[in-house]
């Protein structure tokens, strides 16, 4: 079952709750479900039932290196583990374990990076991973995604435990616009399509979901018919959905919170290089360092805003010939 | 004490790794000759006596597992797993070669009783801490062991998976560090000098003691204590020298990788015979 709901509203779940009811929930239904964290349970909420349950979770102190080990250690002993620290440190910190231990060796584990990308704000740049996809796109096999909404992150999380290889998702900690019914399932590597349109088609992922949805209505107003599809999954991409909507629209728009070299940008620009080129354009961070401040200030300051996506979709629909 | 016969038998088997050692090494021309011998008289103990194991089964889970984290040492290992049945020995001279079961470094989904892929150094402390614990959660008493190189530990991630080892109370672990005194570029003691081992994994929180590596005896007796202490991981710091078994490789000062000509195979493989032929003749 799946269903979108999206209204603009936000849904009124934390994501950190959800990861905080997830997790235990997933351990609680199957017992080589295994939880690691790098001292950071209490910031999304397993650190009570952490405590009551010793044996499912491990605290790994702040040595996220080693946790990754640490974990396709237990993967290799028939353990399902879940890792989870911030995007930085569940990416550049560990990316060699992650890429050795875990991928070379055939250790599959699940890594939780929480705060991607402008979500990291009061935490500034040092913990503001715009690179993390780019890394984990490179490890052969690893499946990556960029999370949209709670009813998604209970789906995937769900689905990427029992899925070989490194799977690596990004997710903010607070909320996120609803798009799914409660409930809905979302298959890895399906995109979906939130809303029709044949002047261009618009490929978003994470929070820029919601920025697509919005800037879509402003171009309707215009007379522009945008299609919004949610690429979730931006390894393995949904490449025949690539493909379908440059045929539709003859041009195409990636909107990603994200450093615009190694993302979702990269990955849909390779399908249409090789497939269908049509003219395409992002909205994306221009290869920057991140910055410490609000969400809202960082989503102005990197280019990151349903207003930057109307202003690209029209420049790349004048390019159509 | 060990009966001596024992103590010949280990004796004759860390001479058996060095030759299978030697052979695949020599097959190709060159390789990790130094480091691979500094621990077959450990490897002889291990497979020797202290591990349980079934070269039939290599996957059968109670089996205790070995983490070879100086993973350029795979030749000795590869010795060793070949001596005791685990997979032909004619199949020692592919190492490296194209479509090969027997990589550089240790890769556990390629050769038959190689419980865990290493290479990268410092990666093998980790994934040893997180087998043991495996073990641990599921309830079997089988052990790991985890040998380190002393420039391996360079790394820093040797000292986050020690503290994680002694913060969980690992003691299944064996930490089994190899101090041959030499690293790629020379002595350690020039390169990077780290300190006392001993002081550190005994800081760390480890039940430690430091053994005459090279002497099987000397190991035994070091790892039949490792089954009795309770609560805290066990290091055994292993006094080796890089290229032991092999006077010339021994007396060669950068030994770390060497090229084998058949000359020295003929050579060395006729005093390691006539060796096995002094214990088991």
């Amino acid at each position: 079952m799946m269903k979108v709901v999206y209204t603009g509203e936000m849904d009124p779940r934390l994501c950190k709750s959800v990861l905080g009811e997830t997790i235990p929930a997933l351990a609680e239904k199957d017992a080589d479900v295994i939880y690691l964290d790098a001292d950071l349970m209490s910031c999304i909420g397993t650190a009570k039932w952490a405590k009551a349950n010793p044996g499912r979770a491990i605290n790994c102190g702040i040595a996220e290196a080693n946790m990754v080990g640490v974990a396709c250690g237990l993967a290799s002993a028939g353990f399902k583990p879940i890792v989870h620290t911030f995007g930085p440190f569940a990416s550049r910190r560990c990316y060699d374990q992650a890429f050795l231990s875990g991928g070379y060796a055939k250790n599959d584990v699940t890594i939780i990076g929480t705060d991607p990308g402008v979500t990291a704000t009061m935490n500034g740049g040092t913990h503001m991973p715009f690179e993390d996809v780019a890394l984990y796109r490179a490890l052969p096999g690893a499946t990556v995604i960029d999370v949209t909404d709670p009813t998604m992150l209970i789906s995937v999380l769900g689905q990427c435990v029992n899925r070989p290889g490194v799977k690596y998702i990004r997710v903010g900690r607070k909320q996120y616009a609803k798009v799914y019914e409660e409930g809905s399932d979302l298959p890895i590597g399906k995109a979906v399509t939130l809303r029709e349109g044949s002047d261009i088609a618009i490929f978003a992922c994470g929070i820029m979901v919601h920025e697509a949805m919005q800037a879509a209505g402003t171009l309707a107003a215009e007379g522009i018919q945008a299609a919004v599809i949610d690429m979730f999954t931006i390894k393995p991409l949904d490449v025949e959905a690539v493909e379908a909507w440059a045929k539709k629209c003859g041009a195409v728009l990636v909107a990603e919170n994200h450093n615009k070299f190694g993302g979702l940008w990269s990955a849909v620009s390779e399908v249409l290089a090789q497939k269908r080129p049509v003219p395409a354009g992002y909205v994306a961070v221009e290869d920057e360092f991140g910055e410490v401040g609000p969400q809202g200030y960082l989503q102005e300051r990197f280019g990151l805003t349903a207003a930057h996506i109307v202003e690209q979709a029209k420049s790349i629909i004048a390019k159509k010939s | 004490m060990m009966e001596a016969a024992k103590k010949k038998e280990l004796q004759a088997l860390a001479v058996r790794i060095r030759m299978a050692a030697l052979e695949a090494i020599h097959s190709l021309g060159s390789g990790h000759l130094g480091g691979a011998m500094s621990i077959a008289d450990v490897l002889a103990v291990l497979y020797g006596k202290e591990m349980k194991y079934n070269a039939a089964d290599p996957k059968w889970p109670e089996r205790d597992k070995l983490v070879c984290s100086k993973g350029h040492a795979g030749p000795a290992v590869y010795g060793t797993l070949a001596v005791k049945g685990f997979f032909p020995y004619e199949e020692l001279k592919t190492l490296n070669r194209p479509g090969t079961r027997l990589p550089s470094h240790c890769d556990r989904n390629k050769t038959p009783g190689v419980d865990m892929t290493t290479g990268s150094l410092g990666q093998g402390t980790s994934l040893a801490c997180g087998m043991a614990l495996g073990e641990k959660l599921r309830g079997r008493d089988a052990r790991v062991f985890l040998i380190v190189g002393d420039g391996e530990s360079n790394e820093g991630q040797v000292w986050e998976a020690l503290a994680f080892a002694s913060a969980k109370k690992l003691d299944n672990l064996v930490v089994l560090l190899d101090w041959n005194k030499r690293q790629l570029d020379g002595w350690t003691e020039d390169v990077y000098p780290m300190g006392d081992y001993v002081a550190k994994l005994e800081a760390f929180g480890f039940d430690t003691v430091k053994v005459n590596g090279n002497d099987v005896e000397a190991v035994a007796d070091a790892l039949e204590r490792t089954r009795q202490a309770a609560g805290k991981p066990h290091a055994v710091i292993l006094d080796t020298v890089k290229g032991a078994g092999i006077q010339e490789v021994a007396d060669t000062a950068m030994n770390h990788s060497l090229p084998v000509s058949d000359e020295q195979f003929e050579r060395w493989t006729a005093q390691l015979k006539s060796e096995l032929a002094a214990l088991e003749g």
